[in-house]
Order: C-alpha cells, then structure tokens, then sequence
C-alpha cells in the first residue's frame, strides 16, 4: 500500500493539445478518490500518467515516496482495470490472471493460490478454464477485477470500469467495489463520468473540468460546498436550479431578488459571508438550490422565522418516482426548474402552485459557468 | 463487452418451401455452368497426362486417349530427379515462409504498436518500394546476390525472399485491429516488448500470420524467373524449372509435362483445403475480440 502525491502535474499532447494542468493532490494510503468530470476533461490522461502509460510531460508523481516519472509501468506496482476490461482473448480465466504474476517468475504454488483466492473473492473459480469469449460482460468484469487484485498492487487504478455494464449490474458491482476496498484497503484511483458512482464510490472526489481540478472534498462536502457552479451543476441529479438575480437589503437581512417573482431572505449568520454577500449587492448573481430543497408546504426548515421563502411557478409536467416526484416548473421569466418533492396523489400538471424553499440550502454564485460560490464556499 | 448472442441461422425466403422459385434455378444453374467451366482444363491436363506421345496431339479430335498410359507419372521420375525438384521447392518456399513471416511480423509490430520519431514517413518508404515492378528489381538483386557469393545456391534462392514489404504492411494492418488497451494491460503486468510481441499480439494476430504464410509459401513454390536465372546447377532445381526441362530443344513431351504439373499441384491444393478457413477468416480481417 502506498501514498500517490501529484504534484503541478500537466499533460501535453503532441506539443499542441493542452489534457491536463496544474494537476495537484496527496493521496493517502488506503484512500479510494474518484476523478469524476464531463468528458475530454482529462480524467483519463491524468490515471494513464500515475500508470505510466503516458509520458508526464509537466511536475511530478510521487507513488510510496518514490517519483515515478521515469519508471516503466511494470515497476510502479500498479494495477489497472480498463474500461473495456482489455481481457487477453485467448488465454483462459486462469491465465489471464496468472499472467502478470507468471512474468514475474513467480512460483506455480503460490500463482495456483492467489488465482484461487482472487476468483473465490469474486465468485468466478467455475469460470477458470473459460476464454473470455464465453463470458457475460458482467463476468468478464470480474476477471479484469481479478487480474488487479492477484497481482497484490500499491495502487489500483480504474478507468470506468463499470461503464459497460447494465444500470442494475451497474449499481450491484458499485456496491460490492466499495466491499471490496474496504476489505483489501489498497490505496485506488477510480476515474468515472457518473456523478452518482463517483459520490457513492469515493472517500473523497476530484471533479475536474478543462484539465483543471475544480475541488477535492469528500462526497458530502463537496456536494453540500461546492466551490463553483460548475461543480454546484455537475453533482446532483436532477442538476441544481440556478436563477439570476441580485442582492438587496431589507433591513438588516440580504435579501436575493430575482425579477418581481422571487425575494428570497438569505442566511448570513456566518460573519464572513455576511460582508461577502454586502460586496456583492447590486451586482448580478445567481441564485442555486436542489430540486429536494423545495417544497410544497411550509413547514419545518421551509418556513424559516420571518418567512419570505415562497416561490410561485407554473408547473408543467410531474415525474412520479416512488415516494417522492419531479415537478418540472416554469418562472414567470419562463425558466425551467425542477423540484423534487414527497409525492401524492393528483399533483397538479399545469396549474401555478407555490412552493417553498430552504433556506439553508440555497447557494450564490458569481455569474458565468465557472462563478465561485458567496453564500456557501467550501469550509 | 455486452455478451455477443449466437450467430442466428440466416433464413433464405423461400426456402423449405415445395417448388424451387425461378430465379434460384437460375443462380444454380448459373454456378454449375462456372463451375464446369474451370473444371474443363484440368480434366484435359488428367487426359493428356495419361495419353501417348502421338495421342495427344489427336486428343482434340478422339477426346479421349485410347490407350491410358499411367506409367507416364512413373516416368517423370526416371527422367529428371523429381524428388529433388520437390525437396528443393519445399526447402526453399519453407524456409522463405519462415523467415519472411518472422521479418515481417517483427516489422509489423514495430510499425503497429511501438512508438517511434519518422515511423509513418519510414513505413510510406517502406510502401513505397511495392510500387517498384519486380521485374525492375531482378537485376540489382541478382548484381547482389552475386557479390555477396550466393549465385548457384539456397542462400541465394531463399535470402532475397526472407524480407517483404507487402507482409510488413499486411501484417500491420491486422496488427492495428488490435486494442492497444491490451498492451498497456500486459506492459503494467510486467510485460516488456518482446513478451508483448510474442504472447500477445502474434497469437492474436495469428489469422492474419496464416494468411501471409499461405500467401508467402505458394508464391515461392511457383516462382520462378529467379531461380532460373540464379540457378545453374541440376541439382538447385525448383519445381517450375523442373517443367521446363520436358519442353527442351529435342521437343515437348507434352504427357510428362502433364503429369509432372499435375504431381506438383498436389501441395498447393491440400494446403488450399487444410488451411482455407483461415484464408477466409484472415480476408475478413481484424477478428480480434476484446
Ligand atoms: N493520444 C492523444 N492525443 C491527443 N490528444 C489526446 C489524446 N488522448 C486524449 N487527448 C485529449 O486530451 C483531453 C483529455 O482526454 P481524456 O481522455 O483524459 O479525457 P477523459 O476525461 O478521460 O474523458 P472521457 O470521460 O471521455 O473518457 C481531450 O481533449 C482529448 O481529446
Ligand atoms: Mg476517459
């Protein structure tokens, strides 16, 4: 087990395509971080770096207090699983897991022991003498599991390696990876897309953009202080509601005003943020709040003392899910949000209901993809 | 990788029905006419193959030899040494298949999966000389050959053939076909290139090396111009020039030719049957599943 610190790591491609910049984070040993971001934002680059797969065209990786910049990936003592799970097709189960460690002349006994220990661990030992061929994509899954585990790494390394599985296998095998690193405790690097895997999976999270991380927190703090309303829209489904508007005061209380339809009293208990939000008044903001911090009735931390919390929208069409539902709803400047609330039956499509919001959980945001968050900025 | 279902039987319309719809006949019939046709001058090689000296030049009047004359494969093997001409046609395209399949995968590897600075200008060179005729070649290749003392000998039959650009960029080709993720997945399992080359991408690339080896090991087998060109000695005989001593100055003894052509079709036909769903499988090329 190691620790895998990156320091102002950057990638260039062929001298023109910027991938990564100023890449910076200490990994603890045993952690499990997610790389979690849209597309193309560099996710990928940055694990084929740390594996060694990709020249570290800027800084330094540091794995168990070696730098590895110029180290052949074979000595990283690494392991990774790949999105398409790169199972050698025509070496067996067996061998494909046997593999790694046959390179590395270790004897036949303890190859036969670990392989056997490793399928058992994941339920594939009857599947041993197969060729990959023969395997449901859930299986062969766990093959490329497998030839991570037996190798016995510093360091797994993930690539979205459950992105080929089905939405429920999906889920099943998330939950079983969790199992898993709490039982081997071998420091992980997991890159994903899928916000939801990246929250459930990580201990902490590293959202990234544009080859930039935005903010490494754990799930909940991230996800409750995102530090902009990039990670603020890109953490939560369905997505953060963001309406523009400005700050005002109405006595001693900020006030967010939005239009003539939203005059929302805002929190400023905090000191700081209370002159933070007094710099900013006047200037155009962005309010933001999940569709689950809205409701339909005021009660409980929807109605604050000294109220001004309501919201009036034309509802347009309701999502049941279950317990709860998605209200998709319209503003009056004819903006579309969404609110998550307990369900019932007959809800309203069409009609201009009022609903409430939390205070306690709505975010300010300084304008643009990127505005960092006033109100509620990482501790 | 979603599990791939079993291939599902291609149903025909039409077919288990009674009665054979018109435009099936018409295919059919359309096949056993080709088919017929390419058959024709084997079965009249077989015919002259077994006919008389004086028969066959009736054959084409009579169509059949009156007198069948087996012992006429016999003789082709009192008259020349024949076995030797084999051996030597064996030796020669086996040893050329062996090297040039060797070379070439090498060359395909290092062209596919290793990266180097000029790699693609290098490989378009290395195209390039396919466009040159072979014909163009002889002479410098023969001016070589010559200087280096391999006139008269194996060396100089086999060493020219032991390299190719036309393999190198086959090979490439079904060699790109194969995931790079695979690999990087062995590199990090503590493979280095040459465990790369030789247990993961030439046992994937394997269709791919059958079909050059097919392609290869014919090509020598019938060649021709250069060992009659390198070659003075009985005894380095090919096959194809083993042929020519029946049509000599004294005259064409057509019947042997017949026959000793007829013997040394055998190897290409049984390596055809053996190895054809290979040739079939490496023509679809890229068959390499993750
Ligand atoms: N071999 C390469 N050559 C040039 N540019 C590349 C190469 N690989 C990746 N890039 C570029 O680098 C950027 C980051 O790519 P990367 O694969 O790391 O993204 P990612 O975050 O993994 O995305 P995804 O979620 O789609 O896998 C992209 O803009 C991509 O186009
Ligand atoms: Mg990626």
């Amino acid at each position: 087990m190691a620790q895998v610190v990156l320091r102002n790591v950057g990638k260039v491609y062929d001298r023109k395509v910027r991938a990564v910049e100023g890449f910076n984070l200490d990994i603890r040993d045993g952690e499990f971080v997610v790389f979690v971001g849209p597309s193309g934002c560099g996710k990928s680059t940055t694990l084929r770096m740390i594996a060694g797969l990709e020249d570290i065209t800027e800084g330094t990786v540091d794995i168990g207090g070696r730098v590895v910049n110029h180290v052949h990936p074979k000595d990283r003592d690494i392991a990774m699983v790949f999105q398409n799970y790169a199972l050698y097709p025509h070496m067996t189960v067996f061998k494909n897991l046997a593999f790694g460690l046959m390179l590395r002349k270790m004897p036949k006994e303890e190859i036969r022991r670990r392989v056997g220990e490793a399928a058992r661990l994941l339920g594939i030992e009857q599947l041993l003498e197969r060729k990959p061929k023969a395997l449901s994509g859930g299986q062969r899954q766990r093959v490329a599991l497998g030839r991570a585990i037996v190798r016995e790494p510093q360091v797994f390394l993930f690539d979205e390696p459950l992105s080929n599985l089905d939405a429920k296998l999906r889920v099943v095998t998330r939950t079983e990876l969790k199992n898993l690193h709490q039982r081997l405790r071998t420091t992980t690097i997991y890159v994903t897309h899928d916000q939801e895997e990246a929250m459930t999976l990580g201990d902490r999270i590293v959202v990234m953009s544009n080859g930039r991380i935005q903010q490494v927190d754990t799930p909940l703090n991230v996800y409750r202080r995102p530090v902009n309303r990039f990670v603020a829209a890109f953490l939560g489904s369905p997505p953060m509601n963001f309406v523009e508007g400005t700050i005002a005061r109405e006595g001693q209380r900020p006030v967010f005003v939005g239009g003539d339809w939203l005059r929302l009293a805002l929190p400023a208990d905090q000191p700081g943020v209370a002159a933070d939000l007094a710099r900013h008044e006047g200037r155009p903001l962005v309010l933001g709040f999940r569709p689950n911090a809205m409701s339909e009735h005021a009660a409980g931390k929807f109605a604050p003392p000294g109220g001004g919390n309501a919201l009036r929208l034309a509802t347009t069409v309701v999502e049941p899910l279950g317990d709860k539902i998605d209200v998709s709803c319209q503003t009056p400047a004819g903006q579309r949000l969404i609110a998550r609330i307990d369900a019932r039956d007959n809800f309203p499509a069409g009609q201009t209901i009022e609903f409430f919001l939390d205070p306690e959980h709505v975010h300010v945001f300084e304008p643009g993809e990127f505005g960092p968050n006033i109100l509620r900025p990482p501790a | 990788m979603p599990e791939q279902p079993a291939q599902p039987r291609t149903t025909i319309v039409g077919e288990g029905r009674a009665g054979l719809p018109i435009s099936r006949v018409a295919v059919f019939a359309g096949l056993t006419l080709f088919g017929v046709t390419a058959a024709v001058p084997f079965v009249w090689q077989i015919l002259m193959s077994l006919a008389t000296l004086t028969d066959v030049d009736l054959l084409t009047q009579t169509g059949f030899p009156p007198t069948l004359l087996p012992s006429n494969y016999g003789l082709v093997f009192e008259r020349v040494p024949f076995a030797k001409y084999f051996f030597n046609s064996f030796f020669v395209a086996g040893w050329v298949t062996i090297l040039q399949v060797i070379t070439c995968a090498m060359a395909a590897y290092a062209f596919s999966r290793v990266q180097w600075p000029g790699r693609e200008k290098v490989f378009l060179l290395y195209l390039g000389t396919l466009m040159i005729p072979g014909v163009v070649l002889m002479v410098p290749n023969f001016a070589v050959v010559l200087g280096l003392g391999m006139f008269n000998s194996y060396w100089g039959l086999i060493i020219p053939g032991a390299f190719s650009a036309f393999g190198t960029f086959m090979l490439r080709q079904f060699m790109l076909t194969i995931p790079t993720s695979l690999d990087e997945a062995a590199a990090i399992d503590g493979a280095g290139h040459w465990r790369i080359f030789t247990e993961v991408v030439l046992p994937l690339a394997r269709p791919g090396v059958i079909v050059l080896a097919i392609f290869c090991f014919l090509g020598n087998y019938n060649s021709f111009f250069w060992p009659l060109i390198l070659v003075k000695d009985v005894n380095l005989r090919t096959l194809p020039l083993g042929l020519l001593v029946f049509d000599s100055s004294y005259g064409r003894e057509t019947p042997l030719i017949m026959a000793a052509s007829l013997m040394a079709m055998v190897p290409p036909v049984v390596i055809f049957l053996l190895l054809n769903r290979y040739l079939v499988k490496g023509i679809q090329l890229g068959a390499v599943k993750g």
